[in-house]
């Protein structure tokens, strides 16, 4: 990102808006409390440049997770006043004359301020075996897989997620039992699952009571989704696979 | 003990990771890296990955364009291997899984690219390093024993004797500050862009590794060669891939003039044309943007001038199935449609061609010690790198940075000496003292955020796009200068759990280091080639410039610049030739 | 100020028992849930019509059924159960994606062939119902 702080100069004397940021500082605060800033409400700036004019000349202590600043690499998922949203990607000048709300994901365990722990879902992805299984011999390193754009096109949504757990956050399921596997990893699943590349069966991790049978199809997670996974219907769609292939054993898929 | 360690879990750690676990599966490999692995810059890339493929391209070709386009200043044995390779990693990408956009076929599609004589450039799209991270992250999942330390920060390399034994690392979530001895490091962190104000790279890219490597005394190499990306959005810095010129963009002033016809870049044609106008290399076009500036033909808006990019020929259709990135960043970013609307755009930091010097193995000159990557320098991208290079360039580079060191780890089963213990002890009573620097809230000292962009500006002013002498020769000094400042910089964070003002301040330092190398470099430097373009000496000299730069840190901190012969096997230097034929 | 952090010294929300108060679509989404009582009860009033005819109770079920209470009950089930029937059927696509040719059926015609389908068997039974199973 450019160096705002020149152009904040330039536009000195402009319009400020308030953000009230969760603070939770272990060993400080019991519980997370509101902490009051006054920004300047550019036009182009996000919630997170305004986070960054916070960090940078207000208040260093404040901690928050970002990189890309191009909604791709998914750290910055927070809660803006009340909703989950990428923090890169959402306006200011949205909230009209504010004040901003923002809070850390909800559903997570809370390490810091903005930061939540996000290795149980690191573990979920992992169990659905995400890579691509192969049966028998692998081809040389001299041609690859024949795959049309009809094929491609069969899995490509799933393929878009960024793990900004935004999904997590929104599915009331997930925040009321944290063992459900959840939106994006039984995505990923069916990504795989679709591939016409891939060989493998997952039946035995997404056919289960906290996998697909736990989602009650709220739909907030396709709502939520920046890149338009719609992890919704992916789990709908493994329902239906599944409970075809517990009544005709032979099908697969 | 640690038989490879890796730091930076981006494309290149990954590739490197899988590497040392395929080689042998009783080696103990771990990655370390400040973000969790798939949100490594790697995510970002969007145009393409260059691999041979295609009926009618040759081995040869892909050598001779990567060679032009770096004003042979690359080293082509490096070359050769690089893209005998590239083409087998890609498949090899393939195979676990990435999708790459197809031929109707089935085949694997390839687009052209900017300074790419051929269409060689494979894609997924326009999120071609987002696939591509996604799907080595997801395949090292299915190596179980590969350990990993997320948001880990590494601080030191722990080298004695010339030869490293582990790094410091402290956990970011807790603070905690470990020691951990490793047989061999591999260096991964990607590059360093945010030592510029206006960059397409990532928060994160702080160039960590270059300098945990130089302050152990290896040699950072060619740290001038700055590759300006020609389409860069104002403000936010976000890159529009040069695939949307490969679809057939056109690059337009104010005047609404397709200018790039006017600097030697061919004529322009409705289609486009290989090796030619908008499809020229990227150090032409961001000189080419400098020149309209001069002449008044950019528009000027807050963030600076810009020029237009314009892609509404294209039609909605072609834009959707070929670039939907692009209109998805335009749209949330900008405020507008690539399909009925112009794009704002300006030159901006993208890429370093420098790094730490590697051989073809990725073996730096402290044994043990590896680089792979942004973060090194071997060198292919010579003074100026070709789009969709750089990704094929982790995967080949990051293999063969992998299997040497797992090589090296397994010949080398010595226990550690015990300096290493106390280097460790040392180190973690530096990192202690720096985060009770926020102790009182005694506001003492300079702001981190404004020590960093002192250290932006004067880089961006010195080592823009054009430098001359005197002032990069000011600017050695004024960073030299920031660099003690940043020593006694404020600290309003003393605790232990996520502190991430600890972690920007020891990046902040990381940076002043790598501005210093990159200024005294360029001072050192008097010639044009490539990426960097001197005012004070605007030709190419190969007869004293023909070589490296290498600049090592003298004990007092400050770099100290000689140069290295560039190797030449079959492609003698010759002249650029762009859009004519 | 110091602050020495135990590993794993994460601060976990309590629950929050009245999530589905806290935003418009979770009060809708429960609300539907709720129309499942309905339809649970428009199944057992089937049950008793069924049992009733079997063990030849059905003037004594026709006059319970009659009461204006119970009619007022089976209005609201009515109600409930043609909602959850229609938004189930418009969430049917999300479950059955169908591809021909790599082109995807749009959602409206899986939705449409759903409720068209829904429709016949519906004439159907009003057929027999209304005629009188003579």
């Amino acid at each position: 990102m450019t160096d705002t702080t020149q152009a904040v100069r330039q536009a000195a004397g402009t319009r400020t808006i308030r953000m009230e940021v969760a603070r939770y500082r272990p060993g400080q605060d019991a519980e997370p409390v509101f902490q009051g800033y006054d920004v300047p409400l550019m036009s182009d700036w996000a919630v997170l440049d305004g986070l960054n004019h916070i960090k940078d000349q207000l208040d260093g202590s404040l901690s928050y997770r970002w990189s890309c600043r191009m909604g791709v690499c998914g750290s910055c998922g927070m809660t803006v006043n009340g909703e989950a949203r990428l923090t890169c990607g959402t306006f200011l000048s949205e909230y009209g004359d504010g004040p901003v709300r923002v809070e850390p994901l909800k559903g997570f365990p809370i390490i810091r301020d903005l930061v939540v722990d996000i290795d149980g879902f690191l573990a979920k992805l992992s169990s659905v075996r995400p890579w691509l299984i192969r049966e028998g011999e692998d081809l040389p390193l001299t041609a690859e897989y024949a795959q049309t754009p009809e094929q491609l096109e069969a899995y490509k949504q799933y393929s878009m997620c960024i793990n900004c757990l935004l999904c997590y956050s929104a599915c009331p399921v997930y925040v009321l039992d944290p063992d459900f596997l959840g939106p994006a990893a039984i995505a990923l699943a069916q990504r795989y699952n679709l591939d016409s590349r891939d060989m493998g069966d997952r039946f035995d991790v997404l056919n289960q009571e906290d996998a697909v049978w736990g989602c009650t199809f709220v739909g907030e997670c396709t709502k939520v989704c920046p890149k338009h996974v719609d992890p919704a219907e992916a789990i709908q769609r493994y329902k239906l696979t599944a409970a075809l292939r517990s009544v005709l054993p032979w099908s697969r898929r | 003990m640690i038989d490879v360690l890796i730091v930076g879990g981006g494309g290149a750690g990954l590739r490197a990771a899988v590497a040392v676990a395929e080689t042998d599966p009783a080696l103990k490999v771990a990655v370390v890296s400040k973000v969790y692995p798939m949100r490594s810059h790697t995510v970002s890339a969007e145009g393409g990955a260059a691999g041979v493929i295609a009926p009618g391209d040759t081995l040869d070709e892909h050598c001779y364009d990567t060679i032009s386009g770096g004003d042979w200043l690359c080293d082509q044995d490096a070359v050769e291997a690089f893209v005998a390779e590239a083409p087998k990693e890609l498949i090899q990408l393939e195979h676990w899984g990435c999708p790459w956009s197809r031929e109707s076929d089935g085949r694997v599609a390839v687009r052209p690219f900017g300074g790419m004589k051929k269409m060689r450039t494979w894609y997924a799209a326009d999120k071609t390093g987002f696939h591509l991270l996604h799907t080595l992250f997801q395949t090292t999942l299915k190596y179980q024993d590969i350990i990993r330390y997320d948001e880990w920060y590494v601080t030191k390399l722990l080298v004695d004797d010339g030869r490293v034994h582990g790094v410091v690392a402290t956990e970011i979530r807790t603070g905690r500050i470990e020691t951990i001895p490793a047989r061999t490091v591999i260096l991964a962190t990607g590059g360093c862009g945010r030592v510029f104000p206006f960059t397409t790279n990532a928060a994160v890219k702080t160039g960590d590794g270059m300098a945990l490597a130089y302050r152990e005394g290896a040699p950072l190499k060619d740290m001038e060669f700055v590759q300006y990306h020609p389409t860069g959005l104002p403000f936010t810095g976000i890159l529009i891939t040069e695939a949307a010129r490969a679809e057939g963009g056109w690059l337009i002033n104010k005047d609404g003039y397709r200018y790039l016809q006017d600097y030697d870049l061919g004529k322009p044609t409705p289609t486009p044309r290989l090796r030619s106008m908008e499809l020229g290399p990227r150090d032409r076009l961001s000189q080419a943007f400098v020149h309209e500036q001069r002449q008044g033909r950019t528009v000027d808006t807050p963030y600076g001038p810009v020029v237009y990019l314009d892609l509404r020929h294209l039609g909605e259709a072609k834009i959707d199935a070929r670039i939907p990135f692009v209109r998805e960043l335009c749209r949330s970013y900008q405020n507008l449609d690539p399909a009925t609307d112009l794009i704002p755009v300006r030159p901006v930091v993208h890429y370093m061609m420098g790094g730490v010097h590697t051989d073809l193995h990725g073996a730096t000159p402290i044994a043990g010690l590896y680089a792979a990557g942004e973060t090194a320098c071997v060198s292919i991208n010579g003074a100026n790198r070709l789009g969709s290079n750089s990704l094929p360039e982790i995967l080949v580079f990051g293999r063969r940075a992998g299997i040497a060191a797992a090589a090296f780890a397994k010949e080398h089963r010595e226990a550690e000496p015990p300096a290493v213990r106390s280097q460790g002890e040392d180190e973690r009573r530096r990192l202690e003292r720096a985060r009770e620097g926020g102790r009182p809230r005694n506001g003492r000292g300079e702001r981190i955020a404004d020590l960093r962009e002192r250290m932006q500006h004067t880089l961006e002013g010195a080592a823009g796009i054009y430098r001359t002498g005197d002032v990069l020769a000011k600017a050695v000094d004024t960073l030299a200068e920031l660099r003690e400042r940043a020593e006694e910089a404020r600290m309003e964070d003393s605790s232990t759990a996520f502190n991430t003002e600890l972690i920007n301040l020891l990046e902040l330092r990381s940076m002043l280091e790598i501005a210093q190398t990159i200024a005294a470099c360029a001072l050192n430097r008097e010639e044009s080639r490539g990426a960097h373009q001197r005012t004070d000496f605007s030709a190419r000299d190969d007869a004293a410039f023909l070589a490296h730069s290498l600049v090592h840190r003298a004990p007092d901190g400050t770099p100290s610049v000689g140069l290295l012969p560039v190797t030449i096997t079959r492609w003698p230097p010759g002249e650029r030739v762009y859009g004519r034929d | 100020m110091k602050t020495e952090v135990p590993a794993g010294a994460a601060y976990r929300p309590r629950r929050d028992r009245l999530w589905f108060a806290r935003t418009r679509s979770y009060t809708v989404f429960v609300l539907r849930e709720l129309t499942s009582v309905f339809v649970a009860w428009s199944v057992a009033f089937l049950l008793m019509l069924v049992s009733a005819v079997l063990s030849g109770g059905l003037p004594e079920f026709v006059a319970l059924a009659g009461r204006p209470w119970m009619i007022a009950i089976n209005v609201v089930a009515l109600a409930a159960t043609a909602f959850h029937s229609v938004t189930f059927l418009n969430l049917a696509p999300k479950a059955t994606v169908v591809r021909l040719d790599g082109y995807r059926l749009p959602a409206w015609m899986i939705q449409g062939g759903n409720h068209s389908l829904w429709l016949v068997v519906s004439a159907v039974i009003a057929f027999f119902v209304l005629r009188g199973f003579r």
